[in-house]
């Protein structure tokens, strides 16, 4: 078992260094990593919004009802935009992209694995690393961050519908006070755990694919697996990435 | 230059302790139709694999075009298989890419072409083989005998010079089976490259094949010219040309005594597994 699993991250990682290897021609065609930036990003906007939108009215009506405690209400603004920035927003957004856009890289993959496509490029002397493998690894990991930022921004619309509209937080002290509180420092945190994670979720989500068993059943796998693997990686990366940040 | 293109040599492989080839031993030569015949799960899909390159044998060579083919490294391996084409047993095609654009793949992977000329080699291409007419069509909107007419087009737009067809007449009605036939060997004969044809359609093999072998048991149990294979006094050569459902190739997969295990003294494991 341990050695079996020892021997997976040994494959995964050397899986790694072969896409890292194809990533630089990839970028050479820009035209594919932009239609699957489009794919992975663009396509999973619309869950994104949605989530983001309720993650934020939660994190309104649940601060605001915590905060009113202490009598600090105005403060609501500062922990929606530090919870959503830092935690929220990029540990949602990976979630939603491995069961989203994941699944879909896995399943696509694997269905050109199971149909001879990809060993159609191998006799025709392409790499499909190059050419599958890269170009949706990429688009992957650009789109995670641009869709943490939506999912934020959407996720403050929330917080700030249901603290100021219906709560009734005063609106100058919920922006004025995040302003004042927020720091860029927390702005980069999030950066850095969407681009982690959008590594990871996009590298777990084409290993699987390349790797499946070319049949329905090993498809239905590899794609369960990608979700699974992804939402576990995900938050084991957040504990250690937020132990880091706050130098525990 | 050699007359030999491919020549297998004393080839072993092995999948999960099972010996699919056991010395097996064949050529093939420049600018002729060699047939692979033989019962299915013969091997003879995993010979192609083993001839471009795919997986590598246990013991024995391989050589295509006087390269050890398990020797090459991948930059090797792709200069060898640039000079092949392959059909796969259901075409393959590239299902985001159209059927022009599933031809011109290849061209587009290797050639810097002008946009013009590009367009002029894919619709030669695919007037040879009758769908010039379908070039703006999804791979999902076409049957199965225009698939692998398409993936033909696409093993041809490089000028290959060895041709290998999987199971190319399998599910195909007559009208496509008979076009698919006579591509192969108009496709031979102009173009004067060498094919390699792994089918058990011994009819349509019969018609186009200038030698043919017949596997069984992990190696070659009779060669020669369809005739000559069609008179071969082998009791396994005439159930396989004749279509005998019983016989040196049995008809029924290894078992217990049939009465002993319905009568219960022999369980059947519940993953199929016989105890």
């Amino acid at each position: 078992m341990i050695t079996a699993t020892l021997q997976r991250i040994g494959a995964v990682g050397v899986f790694l260094g072969r896409v890292l290897a194809q990533c630089g021609p990839a970028l050479l065609r820009p035209r594919a990593v932009v239609h699957q930036i489009y794919n992975a990003g663009a396509r999973s906007l619309i869950i994104i919004m949605l989530c983001g939108l309720f993650v934020g009215m939660v994190l309104g009506l649940q601060g605001f009802d915590l905060l009113q405690r202490f009598g600090s209400e105005d403060a609501l603004g500062v922990a929606a935009a530090l919870g959503l920035l830092k935690e929220l927003g990029p540990v949602v957004t990976a979630l939603l992209f491995a069961g989203r856009a994941g699944t879909a890289l896995t399943s696509e993959i694997g269905l050109m694995r199971a149909t001879d496509q990809l060993t159609a490029m191998e006799m025709m002397a392409v790499d499909p690393l190059r050419h599958v493998v890269a170009p949706r690894f990429l688009g992957g990991v650009i789109a995670m961050p641009l869709l943490v930022a939506v999912f934020n921004v959407i996720g403050l619309f929330g917080a700030q519908l249901i603290g100021v509209q219906v709560m009734g937080v005063d609106t100058g002290a919920f922006w004025s006070q995040m302003q004042s509180a927020v720091e860029l420092d927390d702005v980069n945190e999030g950066i850095v755990k969407s681009l982690c994670f959008g590594i990871a979720c996009s590298l777990i989500a084409v290993y699987e694919g390349y790797t499946a068993k070319p049949t329905a059943e090993g498809v239905g796998l590899a794609t369960t697996r990608t979700v699974v693997i992804s939402s576990v990686l995900t938050l084991l990366l957040d504990y250690m990435l937020t132990a880091a940040f706050l130098g525990r | 230059m050699s007359d030999t293109v491919v020549k297998v040599s004393d080839l072993q492989y092995r999948v999960a302790g099972r010996a699919i080839f056991d010395g097996l031993d064949l050529e093939a030569r420049r600018g002729r139709v060699t047939a692979i015949m033989g019962p299915s799960g013969t091997g003879k899909t995993t010979l192609l694999r083993l001839i471009t390159g795919q997986v590598k044998p246990d013991r024995g060579r391989v050589e295509v075009f006087g390269q050890h083919v398990a020797s090459l490294r991948k930059p090797e391996l792709y200069a060898l298989r640039r000079r092949m084409g392959m059909l796969f047993q259901n075409g393959a095609l590239l299902t985001d890419l159209n059927v022009f654009e599933n031809v011109a793949f290849p061209v587009r992977e290797h050639a810097r072409l002008p946009e013009a000329v590009l367009r002029q080699l894919v619709l030669t291409k695919l007037h040879a083989v009758g769908l010039r007419g379908a070039a703006d069509l999804m791979p999902a909107e076409l049957s199965g005998g225009m698939a692998r007419r398409v993936a033909l087009a696409r093993a041809i737009v490089m000028d290959p010079e060895l041709l290998i067809y999987d199971e190319p007449f399998v599910g195909l009605d007559p009208i496509s089976m008979s076009v698919i036939v006579r591509l192969i060997r108009e496709l031979n004969d102009a173009l004067g490259i060498t094919s390699i044809v792994v089918s058990h359609d011994v009819d349509e093999l019969a018609s186009i094949a200038h030698h043919s072998y017949l596997l069984s048991g992990g190696k070659v149990v009779a060669d020669g010219s369809p005739a000559q294979l069609r008179d071969s006094p082998l009791e396994v050569v005439r159930q396989f040309m004749s279509g005998e459902p019983d016989g040196p190739v049995p008809f029924h997969y290894p078992a217990p005594d049939y009465h002993a295990q319905l009568l219960g003294k022999h369980e059947v494991g519940r993953s199929g597994d016989r105890s």
